[in-house]
């Protein structure tokens, strides 16, 4: 990989003049300190409090997470596309390359969607819009945002569908999304998505649907869409096992918050939260065949009602009085390594 | 395409003859005396009920009867009504007025009814939404009728807008003209189903995964809305509007009665009524065949707009 003072200049197929976002030393993404929450019937639920994290150049940081631990609203937080109302976001910035996008006028957000910072969903059958062909939903990225022709933006569908390895994609431009295969369709949400070759991609679920040999597929030709054009690359997921060869950086969420951030194989090798270590424990193995597969008990606090002290103090076997009563900060508890529990050490001993 | 048009047309032949022939079993196997009523007080003369009897294949088994009137029909001959008129002449004149009705009442339900469901739909919960949402409970509740009679007394006679009734002689622009507060108020009830219709489909297409797609994608909120969710919610609406054309082809008996409008459906109910059993079964043969024409329309069309109806 080349260094990188601007952005975008080994690729052919970028026709457009030099983005105005240049990040600051590989610098693309600075989440801070970022809240979100719901506005509801049944109360104000707080779906993020208080998330940060960075993302680099050429960058893969996985967000792991159970359902409802706020993995994919930090994604729609970020992407600006979350309803408001019911949600709002009373505290917190998201910079990108220095500019912070809460802030910014919505039509200035709205272009830096596609051509700066992209993202795909996990289901890509409800995904794509039923009544357009494929290759006009993909061409539609350079018709809207590059002001492309119908014919110069269709020959740009072809080419990146035959990119993302659809057989046949000149014949098929045509097709529209139910004509093709689970794994096709994931395939052409990411054409779509790295057609203006934005910076950054995040990946929400996008393997969840598919069954294990497609997913395989489908991530490999991420992993090497994001080398090819040094994307930084946000992985939502609930499947350490799907992120575990791609990924650089993990950072597990737990009702709203990161409770531990580390280097994959660290985290691995040795978990540092309580939480990741029963996320870990309760992936099946090979070698424990025939026995019990451990699970983490109880269930993921409601959002209206996180509990004081540390959220997963209910269902911690290490709990103790102090997490009842105190939040732990995510602190590092070795070089490289950060947690939020108060007994961090503990855990990584083992 | 081509192979699923000629399958329906063919399917079309079987609906056609049963239905036709249970009109026509109804209308003539009905006792009675046809030609009652026609030589003024006194009962008609032998020879002419003798000459009507055979005129009509009247002597001959119901289903011999029905085929040889039948043959005539095939060959464009649809016989005379009892008031020695051709069913044929008239029944083509009462259609264009019936059609140009029913135009009018379609483009008004379309137009107003997608306008209103949509500002709805993108403002759920609002004022304007509320506003739509009784407006149209509203028309709904009330019997066209009284609609009809309320609309002739205020806007044309009280404020003299519309012409209060219409005139059969009427010619170009006029003939429009003076059909278009009837065929306001034949689509009103239709205006509030389609804005109804809209509206809650484009409720549901606006939580869609696509539409979330579109954003993402930085389209605009006008783009994302009126073509990405709007398209979609649209499907239904045009599926109800063509079964509803197809309705009013076959005339509308209230709206024509208020307003002294000379088409299909008076001519069906006076037919009726007289027990001109040649008219009744000749214009609901016609009725039959335009409204198995226009389901077939609405049927590929919506084949057209929704591409994962396959017709083949």
């Amino acid at each position: 990989m080349s260094t990188i003072s601007t952005r975008r200049g080994n690729r052919a197929e970028a026709a457009a003049a030099p983005s105005k976002y240049q990040p600051q030393d590989g610098l693309l993404l600075e989440v801070d300190d970022l809240f979100v929450e719901f506005h509801t019937d049944d109360g104000v639920a707080k779906a993020i409090n208080g998330v940060s994290f960075d993302l680099r150049q050429g960058e893969t940081l996985a967000i792991l997470g159970e359902s409802g631990s706020g993995k994919s609203v930090t994604a729609q937080a970020i992407m600006g596309i979350l309803d408001m109302p019911p949600a709002k976001i009373p505290a917190g910035q998201v910079r990108y390359c220095g500019h912070d996008l809460l802030t910014m006028p919505e039509d200035e957000r709205r272009k830096t969607r596609g051509p700066e910072i992209s993202m795909i969903f996990q289901d890509a059958l409800s995904s794509l819009n039923p009544v357009f062909p494929v290759g006009w939903q993909i061409a539609e990225m350079f018709r809207k945002h590059r002001g492309l022709n119908k014919s110069e933006s269709l020959d740009r569908a072809v080419r990146l569908m035959e990119r993302v390895q659809i057989p046949a994609a000149k014949e098929r431009v045509k097709a529209y999304p139910h004509q093709f295969s689970g794994g096709m369709r994931q395939r052409i949400m990411i054409a779509m998505a790295i057609a203006l070759d934005p910076a950054v991609l995040i990946a929400d679920e996008p393997t969840t649907a598919l069954d294990v040999t497609v997913q395989a597929q489908i991530m490999s030709l991420l992993e090497e869409l994001q080398q090819e054009r040094e994307m930084g690359l946000i992985l939502i997921t609930h499947d350490l096992g799907v992120v575990a060869d791609v990924a650089d950086k993990i950072a597990v969420m737990y009702a709203g918050r990161i409770v531990e951030r580390a280097d994959v194989y660290d985290i691995y090798a040795r978990p540092g939260h309580p939480y990741t270590r029963g996320l870990l424990d309760s992936i099946p193995r090979l070698d424990q065949k025939g026995q019990t597969l451990s699970a983490i008990g109880g269930l993921p606090p409601n959002l209206t009602k996180i509990p004081a002290g540390c959220a997963f103090n209910p269902r911690c076997r290490m709990a103790d009085h102090v997490c009842r009563t105190d939040l732990p900060p995510l602190r590092e508890v070795e070089p490289g390594r950060e947690s939020a529990c108060h007994f961090a050490e503990e855990v990584l001993r083992g | 395409m081509t192979k699923y048009v000629i399958r329906r047309l063919l399917q079309m032949i079987p609906v056609l003859i049963g239905a036709t022939f249970l009109i026509f079993a109804m209308v003539f196997a009905l006792p009675g005396d046809p030609t009652a009523n026609k030589c003024g007080e006194r009962p008609c003369p032998a020879e002419y009920v003798k000459k009507f009897e055979e005129e009509h294949n009247l002597n001959d088994p119901l289903p011999i009867q029905y085929a040889k009137y039948m043959g005539k029909l095939a060959k464009g001959d649809f016989g005379t009504s009892f008031r020695e008129i051709p069913v044929k002449d008239e029944l083509s004149e009462r259609y264009v007025v019936t059609a140009k009705l029913a135009t009018i009442a379609i483009l008004f339900e379309t137009v107003l009814g997608i306008f209103a469901g949509v500002l709805a739909g993108i403002r759920k919960g609002k004022f304007i939404d509320n506003l739509v949402l009784l407006s149209t409970l509203f028309v709904i509740s009330i019997p066209i009728f009284v609609i009809g009679y309320v609309a002739q007394f205020l806007l044309g006679v009280k404020w003299r807008i519309f012409p209060v009734t219409v005139n059969a002689n009427a010619t170009g622009l006029d003939s429009w003209w003076q059909l278009l507060l009837p065929g306001l108020v034949l689509g009103s009830v239709s205006v509030a189903y389609v804005a109804r219709l809209t509206r809650t489909n484009l409720v549901e297409n606006l939580r869609a995964d696509y539409v979330r797609t579109a954003k993402a994608k930085g389209l605009t909120t006008s783009r994302t809305i009126g073509l990405h969710a709007l398209r979609n919610s649209l499907i239904p609406v045009v599926t109800f509007i063509g079964a509803d054309f197809g309705a009013l082809l076959g005339g509308a008996i209230v709206t024509e009665q208020i307003f002294n409008i000379q088409g299909v459906g008076g001519y069906i109910f006076s037919g009726i009524h007289n027990r001109d059993g040649v008219v009744v079964v000749g214009a609901v043969t016609v009725l039959i065949l335009v409204y198995l024409l226009v389901n077939l329309l609405v049927d590929i069309l919506y084949g057209v707009l929704d591409p994962r109806i396959s017709h083949d």
